[in-house]
């Protein structure tokens, strides 16, 4: 029965991401003495994991359709720009703002899609190129418009209490969202017909079109799910914090394909979870905000993200081969007929 | 019974000014195994895939139950009933057996106002469905596909097309990358699908693997049917002869011993030998 337990545990894809989360604690307690219930009661790594877990889920859900986005860079300042400029520099209604925030993020989406399914050219370099041109339009806009690069925004109490709102002086509402978010991002993908198909989709794109699965408008839909959710927290950002700049972004670009790969979804399509994603941004979170509260020194923590992708990658690979020869009942003769292929 | 459940008639298909198919005429009746036999690059897998609707003829026509019928998608075709199992079985190696098999037409269930994925009757209907075919190996639809050995997948992937109602079963070289043992649970499982009544198209280059279980045999080389004969009507050399191009090796034949006449019943030297004397 321990055998069971153990086995369906670890075969889960979460499972890696999990343990990192563990090992990564683990070891700012051992080497960091750092003081633990002081760490995990900061608002610091909670708000970091929520900003950034808002991008990495549609992000881990595209790498697991077998797609990729980073042009979440750009959307980011885009989605804090366009709020700012409509409804602090224009003074126009804050709804608008908030309405060119995220309908920009739908076009973007939209575009990244389209081109994704209408041309063979991957993903990757597609979302490169918005990337960059969202990154030129944003700056360009903004000083042809404002003459700064950086605009201020005054919003209402209102939109205040529900996107920009320190919840106990220090932690961000947005969290409350990246919550929000997981719990139906985890319904859907792990509970519908939809995530059976994603799952499909990046397993084999083919496979997964002749019996009937719509993946071109799935693959358009997920690109502009992303592209909101970068521009909605970049949107927040802005009602935070009364104002706007045109760079910063980037960051989340790699911090959020770090999360997504930690959290155990295969690069390649086909696998993954959201709880598992939830872990990796959680993981990631900790080691880029926790090491604060230790003694290490804070230059250290890009080398400790780095192990710690390394270690989380390698082990998402083992026990994605225990899962692939994995029989609860009995393992020991299953073990030797079967072949695990490559993943 | 006597109608043949899919017939093709002087069907071509080209590529461009690339001819791929000539003036194919096929039938296959119900519970009938037709093994389509060829060497590589002879159009098997172009015939299979204007079958299942990938490609359409260029000219000629595909009937069905005597009907006049033409595929536009795949989907069209897996509509009526055909469907085709590749090489390699599951194409989703990291995807549960319950959730594979289900793949675009996942049972759900009610909770509330939302339609959530059945797993439990996904799982259970799965692992009967490939136990009715005698794989009692597979026990648990929780299992990954990739940990399955190659005649599993097969066998799975068959009673998936069989289950969700197929009456043309395509095959497409089941039994290549098999060992001995697993495509013998394979040729088993071919021979179930045909007890129910589901006509198989067998797609391999392996005589014995055809033998064993063809009724019907059609010889394909450079997109012609080059042979078309029932069961018992020639043997396993006459086929491998055919398959390989008949002429062809009867050619390499007599000039080997044309050779072999003027040069004192020596064998034609390598080149590089020959070269070097």
């Amino acid at each position: 029965m321990y055998n069971f337990v153990v086995g369906t545990i670890l075969r889960r894809p979460e499972a890696g991401a999990a343990l990192s989360l563990i090992l990564v604690v683990l070891f700012f307690v051992l080497f960091g003495g750092v003081d633990i219930a002081n760490m995990l009661g900061a608002a610091s790594w909670v708000n970091f994991a929520a900003n950034l877990g808002i991008v990495a889920i549609p992000v881990g859900l595209l790498m697991i359709a077998g797609e990729l986005d980073i042009s979440i860079g750009a959307m980011i300042p885009a989605g804090s720009m366009t709020i700012s400029i409509l409804s602090g520099h224009y003074e126009l209604p804050i709804l608008v703002g908030m309405a060119g925030a995220l309908g920009l993020g739908v076009i973007v989406g939209l575009i990244n899609g389209l081109l994704t399914v209408r041309t063979s050219v991957p993903s990757l370099i597609i979302t490169l190129a918005t990337l960059v041109a969202m990154q030129g339009i944003v700056l360009s806009a903004s000083v042809l418009l404002t003459g700064k690069a950086s605009v201020p925004l005054a919003a209402p109490e209102w939109t205040k209490a529900i996107f920009g709102q320190l919840i106990g002086g220090s932690y961000q509402i947005i969290i409350l969202w990246w919550l929000a978010f997981v719990v139906v991002a985890w319904a859907v993908v792990h509970h519908s017909r939809f995530g059976n198909w994603l799952f499909a989709m990046g397993g084999d794109k083919e496979s997964a079109r002749n019996p009937g699965i719509p993946t071109t408008k799935m693959a358009i839909w997920l690109f502009i799910l992303s592209a909101v959710s970068a521009s909605f927290v970049g949107m927040c950002g802005a009602i935070l914090f009364n104002s706007a700049q045109v760079s910063g972004g980037m960051n989340y670009i790699f911090n959020a394909i770090v999360s997504v790969v930690v959290g155990g979804v295969l690069l390649t399509g086909g696998f993954g979870s959201i709880i598992g994603i939830f872990f990796g941004t959680l993981t990631f979170a900790v080691v880029n905000q926790g090491i604060y509260f230790t003694d290490i020194d804070r230059n250290w923590s890009s080398l400790i993200i780095g192990v710690m992708l390394l270690l989380a990658v390698l082990m998402n690979n083992s026990f994605r081969n225990l899962a692939m020869t994995y029989s609860p009942r009995k393992p020991a003769v299953k073990a030797a007929v079967t072949n695990p292929s490559k993943a | 019974m006597t109608e043949p459940v899919l017939e093709l008639r002087d069907v071509n298909k080209s590529f461009g000014p690339i001819d791929v198919l000539h003036d194919i005429n096929l039938t296959v009746k119900a519970g009938e195994v037709l093994c389509l036999l060829g060497d590589n690059g002879a159009g098997k897998s172009t015939l299979i895939k204007t079958l299942a609707g990938v490609h359409k003829p260029t000219s000629g026509q595909m009937f069905m139950d005597g009907k006049a019928v033409t595929f536009d998608k795949p989907k069209d075709a897996a509509d009526r009933g055909i469907a085709t199992v590749h090489q390699f079985g599951g194409t989703f190696p990291l995807m549960t057996i319950g959730r594979s098999f289900f793949v675009g037409v996942e049972p759900t269930r009610k909770i509330g106002p939302f339609k959530v994925f059945d797993r439990k009757t996904a799982n259970e209907t799965a692992v009967k469905a490939v136990q009715e075919f005698g794989i009692t190996r597979i026990d648990d639809g929780d299992r990954l596909i990739g940990g399955l050995s190659g005649g599993e997948r097969q066998s799975l992937a068959i009673a998936r097309a069989v289950h969700f109602g197929a009456r043309v079963l395509i095959l497409d070289e089941p039994t290549a990358a098999l060992g001995v043992k697993q495509a013998s649970h394979v040729l088993r499982i071919v021979l179930e699908a045909k007890k129910r009544g589901i006509a198989v198209i067998f797609i391999t280059h392996q005589v014995t693997h055809a033998m064993a279980v063809g009724d019907h045999f059609a010889v394909l080389i450079r997109g012609a049917v080059a042979a078309n004969f029932m069961r018992g009507e020639k043997s396993r050399e006459e086929i491998t002869d055919l398959m390989a191009g008949g002429e062809a090796l009867a050619d390499l034949d007599t000039a080997m011993e044309g050779y072999m006449e003027t040069h004192e019943g020596h064998p034609p030297q390598p080149a590089s030998r020959a070269t070097v004397a």
